[in-house]
């Protein structure tokens, strides 16, 4: 799958979880600007395991902040 | 705390400022005249249902001392003489000069108490978890556990340094679908609660161990919460569903049903010694005193005696249950599943409100609020006693009828 698929994959799973339709770009931080609590974060990560069958640790979380982030290594996971 | 309610300019640099949102949530609540529910004393204990806090006399409901065993008066000989015998600490790693006599005493009768080959004591629970968890699973293994995982086995995650990969609580599926993608040939642990202690429900271990089973991970459980009353013997969840055999380690405490302090871990597996040597949250602090170690060793051999004692606090946490729901509380579960009853609440205000109603009535329940809480929200949480007479809770929820009513949070 290539990078640009994903974005599309994942841009469609936030939809539900944008509840207040920010606009999604590279640099949209998940804590600040889309509000995200801990419980969405669970939710949301585990929507995203589920469609590309992969495992997002918490460690790597730790690390994504943004939506570019998240794309890549989402990309980079279902890759490997 | 009294320095909180004067606020200061704070100077650049200063690391603290990173709780500045945490203090002015604090200073709102107190603000509005409750009664500091984090800095509760209690001036003097009367028995284990029964104390004098702020000045008042106070049913205790939130103290996990569900056998009673605090005030046993065989426990309280034991640690008294083991006190006068050999003094009133130890001083010393266990690993050094920190082992007495009473702190293999201690483990024989977690050995024969959970009948398995190895028992090692810890300094608290806490360290348990941290130090088993930690040292078994390092960088590369893969550690699964639920969301809803006390603090002491997240920090043993972040410790070991291993990838923690969480699942929805006592989700089944998804437990699965996380073992299945792990990769093949890295070392796997599942992490599981026999209670989960903020709603008091139980996991569905049965099914959860034979999965782990199935996809060659080691198990740990967590039984703090259902030592001494869950179980044919006592040894908790994975005994009652038959599972025990499976479980690589049971984590467990003194600080709840055994009713002093310290915590430990059980296992059949054959180089389960080893960790003596390699767990540094075992190694690197003083051993438990021996006035602890034989209250606890007294404490253990008689709980698994304690029949009685068992069927009188289920019988007190149906009683609660069922009167709290009849009330019109929300509660965690909608069947009593163990000795802690969580009464939901409707936002963190109106807790603390009813909290300090409660208190005020002569009530301690633990009030638990977020971050430590599932879901964000904010519960009272009680936990059974098995010294609680049955006019106690019928007492209690008189309390929290008239403190509901005033809050407004029951019709």
């Amino acid at each position: 799958m290539t990078e640009a698929e994903v974005d599309d994959r994942i841009r469609a799973l936030i939809e539900p979880f944008n509840k207040k339709g920010v606009e999604i770009a590279e640099g949209t931080t998940f804590a600040n600007d889309l509000e995200f609590d801990s419980l969405t974060v669970m939710d949301f990560v585990a929507e995203i395991e589920d469609e590309f069958d992969v495992i997002i640790s918490m460690n790597q979380q730790a690390e994504i902040e943004t939506y570019g982030q998240l794309v890549s290594a989402v990309h980079k996971l279902q890759d490997s | 705390m009294n320095d909180i309610a004067t606020p200061v300019a704070t100077p650049s640099g200063d690391l603290l400022s990173k709780f500045d949102q945490l203090i002015q949530t604090r200073e709102t609540l107190l603000a509005s005249g409750i009664e500091d529910p984090f800095s509760l004393v209690m001036e003097k204990v009367l028995s284990p249902t029964k104390a004098i806090c702020n000045g008042r006399e106070t049913i205790l409901l939130g103290t996990y001392n569900y056998m009673g065993m605090t005030f046993d008066p065989d426990v309280l000989d034991a640690g008294k003489q083991a006190l006068a015998d050999f003094g009133a600490g130890t001083t010393g790693s266990r690993v050094l000069n920190g082992t007495y006599q009473g702190h293999k005493e201690c483990e024989d009768a977690l050995r024969e108490f959970y009948d398995m080959d190895h028992a090692m004591v810890f300094s608290t629970g806490y360290q348990a978890n941290l130090g088993i968890i930690s040292t078994i699973a390092g960088k590369g293994d893969y550690i699964v556990l639920d969301i809803d995982s006390h603090a002491s086995i997240y920090d043993g995650c972040a410790m070991g340094r291993a990838e923690v990969v969480p699942f929805k609580h006592n989700d089944i599926e998804a437990m699965e679908k996380r073992l299945r993608r792990i990769p093949e040939g890295a070392g796997k642990l599942v992490v599981l609660e026999g209670v989960y202690s903020m709603l008091g429900d139980v996991a569905p271990l049965k099914e959860m161990v034979a999965i782990a089973k199935k996809y060659g991970a080691m198990v740990l459980v967590d039984e703090a919460h259902s030592m001494g009353f869950i179980g044919e013997n006592g040894r908790g969840v994975c005994e009652e569903q038959g599972v025990i055999d499976d479980v690589d380690f049971i984590i467990g405490t003194f600080s709840k049903s055994v009713g002093t302090v310290g915590g430990f871990c059980v296992s059949n597996h054959p180089k389960f010694d080893i960790m003596r040597l390699v767990c540094r949250p075992y190694v690197f602090t003083a051993s438990l005193p021996p006035s602890v170690v034989a209250t606890a060793a007294t404490s253990i051999r008689k709980l698994r005696h304690g029949a009685n004692k068992r069927a009188h606090l289920w019988e007190n946490s149906k009683r609660l249950h069922q009167g709290l729901t009849d009330l019109g509380f929300q509660l965690g579960t909608s069947e009593p599943q163990s000795a802690i009853v969580a009464v939901i609440m409707p936002d963190l205000e109106r807790g603390a409100m009813m909290w300090e109603g409660l208190l005020k009535e002569g009530l301690y329940v633990n009030l638990a609020r977020p971050p430590a809480t599932p879901a964000n929200m904010t519960l009272l949480r009680c936990s059974l006693c098995a010294e609680h007479s049955a006019e106690e809770v019928e007492a209690v929820l008189g309390m929290f009828e008239r403190a509901g009513k005033a809050v407004g949070v029951i019709d």
